[in-house]
């Protein structure tokens, strides 16, 4: 459709002003989304994507210890709200950024070209990413179903256990895989209700932006889900060390930064999940335990009398 | 307008078993086994009462048993008003107060003019202590404030005679009604509140006592007024006699620990109070056939 | 609603006497069924052998600082003995054993707990100083129910998690805590069993006994050997214990400190961990509440156990228009606890488990008072030997002081006022703990507003301090990871796949 009306507008004049020349692209500004909106690092320093093929490249913000402060900041400001969300409204939000995406497949795919993937590979990608958002939509009114109990306590008690968000979670998402494994990571992290700050990718950072942008532009609210970018090495020991955040969910398979993480965890006692890299196309990479891993599980009483 | 001051049924049992939990033994369990029989209300509410076993009754208020002339006497002795004269008669010279159920006794189903009347005719007769029925109807209805003023006239009818209300707690479905009846009464003008008629099962439970016994303590707290409690009616063995003077200790302190103020409504209590006093004694457990059955 | 002036005529009102002239006799129970034996040895591969390094060290009773027994001090030999063990059951007949006779053992135990409760029973409250009611209707019966749950479990794992098969993660190191000893015990091993795993168990130092009757019990029973070891010693033991490369998981429950050192110990080595730390568990009275309960709920919540409770209600906040009302009956009900010999059936409130903490609690009480707090405590007398502690109630409390703050760990309540909602839901959820917490209310909407606000892993509305087998217990932030008790205290103790 904006093809076309290019065509009939602005791009047709453009063709009559010099058809010697193409029209110069306008390049994307690859900025950090942080409370809803998109700064740049406060930093001011950047690092420089370059596409493996040669002739694209993009400059990305190379974040601090104080743009991390603030996401966190803004996660559990997003918190309190985005947990109470009724599960069915989470869904819809969910479901709401998989239509985005969807809308904005050619988007990502090109972004998978840039950053090496066949044509194929790419289009199959942002699918699979649509299909997990989907998927995690529907679990999010019914996790707390299956996993839920009524505990038949010996006394003239009514107790039952539900499950609640364990706050602000710390993502440090996979280096290899930039969508599908991004998305594989915070859609059950957010389905749960929690909120969380997300390292991109530092390798493959461009979808993650991008996917800042998808859940702008579809009612996900501000700070629910912030995302950096940057570099591992200087920010892995922010992550698993800041005192308000609840969990850190890790993928990777470095025993060292595994180590540095849980170490840092004992401080306030985080919630640690490990995801290794792995091909995050297979079924098993889904299911309702990565939910459940920044879950918590809250029993109450109360008499049953007249 | 009443306060609605809600009651836990569960939190009121578990109170219940932790105090059911305290161990009395030897000398505190002797010396509770009296307190208990001197504050006895013996009663006889059957048809078929007579005069000749009023007067047996009396005999055995004044001396429990003819064994242990050094126990103490019962608190009172409760008929029917026309037996209120024999009973006076056969305690005369002793501090054993007589007391007349009244008011259409048990259910109350009557007018209140005929009640007014009844409650003078028993006083006349020598009561000194009117134990009346409210009427749980009006108070199922909501009639609140009819059923204090009710109260308020048979405490008017009494003059100097003592009012127990009898809030027949076996109809009054509810820990929370139970409070609320409560409430009424002493507002009302009771001089003691009373579980029940020992007509209707569940008689006196524990639960309803612990209520009841809290209402009369926050109305302490609130006037400085002392009203008096008596659970009436299933009370038949010294183990749950016991168990009720140990929520009296802990939840009102020593001003209750007396005759004036606590009392049991029972028949058969006090035999079994008397053969745990012989065993707590002698060391050797007894059959009842060694206690007269008046 | 009540005005100033009729707050004020409330306080002014008589006070009930308590001094009563018929008062209970001491009820003691007899020390006999304890049959404690003069020396305990390390249980290991189903024996009971000596230490290597031939340390012992003495259990003493807190209510009279007598000496019960001494016990063997495992050192790092002795644990990788345990360990070694552990792991040729789990390698040999309890790996290879068919789940349901997994569980018929468990059943077994639980049986034989109940069997012999009475010696449990006086043997826990000497070696603890908890009142011997507690012990009989609360701590041992407790322990042999958590048995006879988990044991129906153990044929049944693929039930409980949906579209994953349920496998043992290995050997758990698992070390509990003295307030309930043998409770904590139950409460490790029995889960652990039935998802089919063995165990190494140290207890607390001051409190080995019960845990050392479970191993002869486990004996007894006929468990294969190495199926549960028990290994008694301190800190270092336990701190072999959880660096022992040849376990695979740990299970932890005592303060939060020792909680993140472990939480620390094990970074990187891939061993799983459940934790049940701290607390600091607000207790919320509403004005609608059912008072006369709310106290009792009060009492059980900070005075059950001495306050040795990790989700002890330890903050009360009661709001404003009744706080004079409640604190007054509190008061008076305060003046009916027994403190004294844990022996005495009567006795409410035991002994201090041991001298450092009842130091501990003494010098938070003197900081309450520096801090400008007003104390109340009713007068009891307390026994002239042993650790005994009167109950305390501290008002004027500011959030900020320390016996808001921190865990006391004793019969110590800090009591605050609240005018609305939003204010004491915030005020309980500021705190590093998030175990436990209580609300009290007549009304339902309320009751379930407020507990769903609570960041705390159990919360009790119109009750406080129940425990279950089939309920899951542990908390959120500081208080805790993972769960023990009912279905949810199966998964730590399962790889899924």
């Amino acid at each position: 459709m904006r093809n076309k009306s290019e065509e009939n507008g602005m791009g047709g004049q453009i063709q009559e002003a010099g058809a010697e020349r193409a029209r110069i692209p306008v390049l994307k500004t690859y900025k950090i989304y942080v409370d809803g909106k998109f700064p740049r690092t406060e930093s001011g320093r950047y690092f420089q994507f370059k596409s493996p093929a040669g002739g694209w490249s993009a400059n990305l913000c190379e974040c601090s210890r104080k743009d991390f402060r603030d996401a966190v900041t803004a996660a559990r400001g997003a918190f309190a709200k985005w947990s109470k969300a009724t599960p069915f409204n989470r869904g819809q939000i969910l479901y709401r950024v998989a239509e985005m995406l969807e809308g904005r497949k050619a988007q990502f795919v090109e972004e998978l070209l840039h950053q090496g993937l066949t044509r194929a590979q790419a289009e199959s990608e942002v699918a699979a990413s649509v299909d997990r958002l989907v998927y995690y939509a529907g679990w999010t009114d019914k996790f707390q179903q299956v996993f839920s109990a009524v505990n038949p306590v010996a006394s003239s008690y009514f107790n039952f256990s539900v499950l609640e968000p364990t706050g602000v979670v710390a993502v440090l998402a996979p280096e290899e895989s930039s969508l599908l494994g991004l998305v594989s990571c915070v859609a059950p992290v957010i389905a749960g209700g929690n909120s969380c700050v997300v390292l991109a990718s530092s390798r493959l950072p461009l979808c993650a932006v991008t996917l800042g942008e998808v859940l702008n532009s579809s009612d996900v609210p501000g700070g629910v889900v912030n995302i950096l970018t940057g570099f591992r090495k200087e920010l892995l020991a922010q992550f698993s060390s800041h005192m308000d955040v609840n969990g850190v969910l890790y993928c990777g398979d470095s025993a060292e930064e595994i180590r540095k993480v849980q170490t840092d965890a004992a401080l306030n006692v985080k919630r640690v999940s490990l995801q290794p890299e792995q091909d995050w196309a297979k079924a098993e990479a889904q299911g309702p335990y990565p939910i459940l891993a920044f879950q918590e599980v809250k029993t109450t009483w109360h008499p049953i009398g007249n | 307008m009443y306060t609605l001051t809600p009651v836990d049924q569960v939190g009121i049992e578990e109170r219940i078993a932790r105090l059911n939990a305290r161990s009395i033994k030897k000398e505190a369990k002797l010396e509770a086994l009296k307190l208990a029989l001197s504050m006895l209300d013996l009663t006889t509410l059957d048809s078929k009462d007579t005069p000749g076993k009023v007067k047996q009754l009396c005999a055995k208020a004044i001396r429990p048993c003819e064994a242990m002339p050094e126990l103490p006497s019962v608190a009172a002795v409760c008929v029917y008003p026309n037996l209120v004269r024999v009973a006076k008669k056969a305690l005369q010279g002793h501090r054993i107060n007589v007391a007349a159920v009244a008011t259409a006794f048990p259910s109350g189903m009557s007018s209140l003019k005929f009640r007014l009347e009844e409650t003078r005719w028993a006083v006349n007769e020598g009561a000194d202590e009117i134990d009346m029925v409210v009427s749980r109807g009006k108070f199922l209805a909501g009639e609140y404030d009819a059923v204090a003023d009710e109260i308020s006239a048979v405490k008017e009818a009494c003059g100097k005679a003592h009012l127990k209300v009898i809030l027949e707690t076996g109809e009054l479905s509810t820990l929370d009604n139970v409070r609320l009846a409560s409430d009424i009464a002493i507002l009302a003008g009771a001089d003691f509140i009373k579980t029940s008629t020992g007509k209707i099962q569940p008689a006196a439970t524990l639960p309803v006592t612990l209520v009841m016994l809290q209402a009369i303590r926050d109305h302490y707290y609130r006037t400085g007024k002392v009203i008096g409690m008596k659970p009436a009616g299933g009370i038949a063995t010294a183990k749950l006699a016991l168990q009720y003077l140990v929520m009296v200790r802990e939840t009102l302190g020593e001003t209750w620990l007396h005759p004036d103020r606590f009392r049991f409504g029972a028949s058969t209590l006090a035999n079994d109070l008397l053969r745990q006093i012989v065993k707590e004694k002698t060391g050797v457990y007894q059959s009842l056939d060694y206690f007269s059955k008046d | 609603m009540k005005t100033k002036k009729s707050l004020a005529k409330e306080e002014a009102a008589p006070r009930l006497n308590f001094k009563t002239s018929w008062t209970y006799q001491p009820a003691l129970e007899s020390t006999a069924p304890a049959r404690i034996a003069g020396r305990y040895e390390l249980f290991i591969g189903g024996k009971f052998v000596a230490p290597a390094g031939g340390k012992y060290f003495p259990t003493i009773n807190p209510a009279t600082e007598s000496k019960l027994s001494e016990v063997a001090e495992a050192g790092e030999k002795d644990v990788d003995q345990a360990v070694r063990a552990a792991r040729a059951a789990k390698e040999g007949a309890w790996g290879r054993m068919p789940a349901k006779e997994r569980g018929k053992y468990l059943f077994r135990i639980a049986r034989m707990i109940q069997e012999r409760s009475r010696e449990l029973v006086v043997t826990e409250t000497l070696d603890g100083g908890k009142p011997i009611r507690e012990s009989r209707m609360v701590d041992i019966p407790l322990a042999a129910n958590h048995f006879f749950y988990y044991a129906g479990w153990a044929d049944k794992l693929e039930y409980a998690f949906p579209a994953r098969r349920a496998r043992p993660v290995g050997v758990a190191g698992q070390i509990i805590p003295w307030n309930f000893p043998l409770l904590m015990a139950a409460w490790k091993i029995a889960p652990a069993l039935a998802a089919g795993n063995t165990v190494v168990l140290k207890p607390a130092e001051t409190t080995p006994l019960s845990a050392l009757k479970l191993a002869e019990i486990i004996q007894e029973a006929d468990l294969p050997p190495g199926v549960v070891n028990v290994i008694t010693g301190a800190g270092a033991t336990g701190a072999a214990l959880v660096a022992h490369p040849g376990i695979d998981k740990v299970a932890f429950t005592g303060s939060t400190e020792v909680g993140k050192n472990i939480q620390k110990a094990i970074a990187g080595s891939g061993k799983r961990c459940t934790l049940e730390l701290g607390g600091k568990s607000a207790h919320i009275i509403f004005e609608d509440a059912a008072l006369d309960q709310a106290v009792e709920g009060i009492v059980d919540g900070i005075f059950f156990n001495q306050g040795h409770v990790c989700c002890a209600g330890s903050r009360l906040f009661v709001q404003e228009s009744v706080a004079k009302q409640v604190i007054r009956r509190l008061r008076d009900r305060m003046e009916t606890l027994i403190v004294g010999d844990p022996l005495d059936k009567n006795t409410d409130i035991g002994a201090i488990n041991s001298k450092p903490q009842l130091e501990k609690i003494e010098s938070y009480v003197k900081a309450g008072l520096a801090e400008g707090a007003s104390c109340y405590q009713p007068e009891c007398a307390l026994p002239k030997k042993g650790y005994f502690h009167r109950p305390v109630l501290f008002t004027d409390v500011a959030q900020s002081h320390r016996v808001s703050q921190e865990e006391i760990f004793g019969p110590v309540l800090a009591i605050q006022t609240f005018r609305t909602i939003e204010e004491v839901v915030e005020k309980a959820n500021n705190t590093p703990y998030g175990l436990a917490g209580g609300v009290w209310s007549d009304k339902g909407a309320k009751v379930f507003s407020v507990t769903s606000q609570l960041r705390a892993g159990v919360v009790w509305a119109n009750t406080y301090n129940k425990f279950d087998p089939t309920s899951p217990f542990g908390g959120y932030k500081e208080s805790g990871l993972g769960r023990e008790g009912g279905l949810h205290g199966l998964a730590p103790y399962l790889e899924l796949s």
